[in-house]
């Protein structure tokens, strides 16, 4: 089974542009990537530069508007992801316990859905779909 | 544990365990130098964890904990043996010498070449003097953290049989005195393909299991491919590692196309191509590639990884390269020759070049006897024969494999085909001859190919 665990730090909301974890931080991340690694769990993993270099494209009453962050009304958001595949979501749950978070903060974890979990119209609706998505990570790699 | 919460907190715990417990084991067998007495103390360790952490709570660092509990125990019966045996002394020494570091912080002595204990303790579950029953379970437990009731469950056999030989196994490996080390020189080779062998039977067994099957034996083929990646990351330089790992990744992809929504089996050339996994076949690829940058000839995995390369890089069934794949065949059976890569050569050969060129192979075979009772050898013989317009021929070959297979919905496609040519006139039926490459559903026997 595959898992989104979804890093979610305290305050990244606000955190200035530019904004990167340290030497530090990162070897201690990095200690813990290579541990998934060496235990041939670990599909992907990314980090978020944060919102205040982002933007949202928000639909209200079939309008769309665009804002530049930061948004002032967010309060939880994403810092980046590792995707990973192990036997069940109390492995996964084990896995993020371990996560070298520096400060507060939350680690999300999320089943990722399978072609097997729909039903058969939406399967043959989403026919492609597992091509496109391989085809856009070779890519992008 | 009696309250309600009690099972959810244990698969907790066991899911610590299974990211804790290889170099666990591997930690504690570098210092006790007995893989059996690092088995039983990591177990320890993990029934005291059961004891304690639903209502503690997992520790911050779980695998010191459990190296600390593991460490104490094992104290205690060193020094009770070391009366009988002085060698126990300096193991005794060691263990407390490690405990008083530990106290400290992290246990930094253990994390740092954990992995090379993590090789030794592969090298020593697949080693020569156990039998491969023994080998299989030793190595599920000990590298892939299952229990003694997750293997029976995987095997279709009793608990107490495999906690049986496990126990045989680890008293086995105790007599034999077989050292905790990495095998070195001309030993190496033959000792890898003993752990490739392993690694691969356990893919196999899960993936040789039919839909609807108990969910643990699927399971397997997990197992075995986070072993294989395991041991991808802890000898890099090995080129069979990478080919294994692609095979596993590659064959792994198509499990979901294997079957129709009855449960009946699809040919590899029928699946639906947009059911195969992409991540896997994605990862496949790169383990492939890998096995190719290292140089020298392809190995047998590698080779097998090649073949199932060609068919999960060709977008529709008639893209496929059946002249690599021929290719392919040709080196695969130079250097690990056996009938039934033979028979797969045929039908790769035949769609390469034509049914008759593969129907010399198979002649060839057939006066060899060599799988005289192989009902894909009929099959394939029936099919090649339909193909070159000779169905009075092809016929009693399609009723032979009816006959043969144990398998019913084979046994019906057997039959019609068998009617097919009875009634027919020597056409070539398009619907007919795609099914052509029947023989790559793979036999549940050891040493066949990939498809």
């Amino acid at each position: 089974m595959r898992f989104m665990m979804l890093v979610i730090p305290d305050g990244y909301g606000e955190a200035p542009p530019g904004t990167v974890p340290d030497a530090a931080g990162v070897e201690e991340m990095m200690a813990f990537n290579r541990q998934l690694e060496d235990s041939g769990v670990l599909v992907a993993l990314d980090g978020l530069h944060p919102p205040s270099m982002g933007a949202r494209v928000t639909w209200r009453n079939r309008e769309k508007t665009v804002t530049d962050g930061p948004f002032a009304e967010a309060r939880e958001v994403l810092g980046g992801y590792w995707i990973i595949d192990v036997p069940s979501k109390e492995d996964a749950i084990a896995w993020a316990m371990r996560v070298p978070f520096q400060e507060d903060g939350v680690i999300e974890i999320r089943q990722v859905q399978e072609m097997e979990d729909f039903p058969e119209d939406v399967q043959a609706a989403a026919s492609g779909f597992a091509e496109m998505r391989e085809a856009a990570r070779a890519g992008n790699p | 544990m009696s309250d309600a919460g009690a099972a959810p907190a244990h698969r907790a715990v066991e899911a610590v365990w299974r990211i804790e417990s290889t170099r666990l084991i591997a930690g504690l067998a570098r210092v006790v130098r007995d893989v059996g007495l690092a088995e039983d103390l990591a177990q320890d360790a993990l029934v005291a964890a059961l004891e304690h952490w639903p209502h503690t709570g997992v520790p911050e660092n779980p695998g010191a904990w459990l190296m600390a509990v593991a460490r104490r125990r094992g104290i205690d019966i060193i020094r009770r043996r070391q009366r009988a045996e002085p060698r126990y002394a300096e193991i005794g020494r060691e263990l407390e010498d490690g405990r008083q570091r530990a106290e400290g912080a992290l246990d930094a002595a253990i994390d740092d070449d954990v992995g090379d204990d993590v090789l030794r303790l592969i090298f020593t579950a697949c080693h020569p003097v156990l039998s491969a029953e023994a080998r299989v379970a030793l190595t599920l437990r000990l590298l892939g953290g299952l229990t003694t009731a997750e293997i029976a469950r995987a095997y279709l056999s009793k608990e107490s049989a495999v906690a049986q030989r496990i126990v045989r196994a680890k008293r086995t490996l105790a007599e034999a005195r077989v050292p905790f080390e990495l095998p070195r020189g001309p030993d190496r080779a033959a000792r890898l393909g003993s752990v490739l062998e392993v690694i691969y039977l356990i893919f196999n067994e899960g993936y040789a299991a039919t839909a609807g099957d108990d969910w643990m034996r699927p399971a397997l083929c997990e197992d075995a491919l986070r072993m294989g990646r395991v041991l991808a990351a802890l000898a890099p330089v090995e080129p069979e590692v990478h080919g294994l790992v692609a095979l596993m990744e590659l064959q792994a992809s198509r499990i979901r196309a294997r079957t129709n929504q009855a449960g009946e089996p699809v040919l590899l050339l029928d699946q639906e191509r947009s059911r195969w996994d992409r991540l896997l076949i994605q990862r496949g690829l790169r383990a492939l590639a890998r096995a190719e940058s290292l140089g020298g000839m392809l190995g047998p995995y590698a080779l097998q990884a090649a073949i199932a390369a060609c068919h999960a890089r060709a977008e529709t069934a008639s893209d496929t390269d059946w002249q690599r794949i021929a290719a392919l065949y040709d080196a695969l059976a130079q250097l690990a020759p056996s009938p039934i890569v033979e028979l797969n050569r045929a039908v790769a050969v035949a769609m390469a070049f034509g049914p008759e060129v593969g129907l010399e192979i198979v002649d060839a075979l057939v006066r060899a006897g060599a799988l005289e009772g192989y009902h894909l050898l009929h099959a394939v013989r029936g099919d090649l024969l339909w193909k070159l317009g000779r169905p009075r021929e092809a016929q009693p070959e399609f009723e032979r494999a009816a006959a043969l297979t144990a398998n019913e919905i084979e046994k019906a496609l057997m039959r019609r085909r068998a009617e097919g040519c009875a009634s027919l006139a020597p056409a070539r039926s398009t619907t007919i001859a795609r099914r052509a490459p029947a023989p790559v559903r793979r036999p549940r026997r050891r040493g066949q190919p990939g498809e």
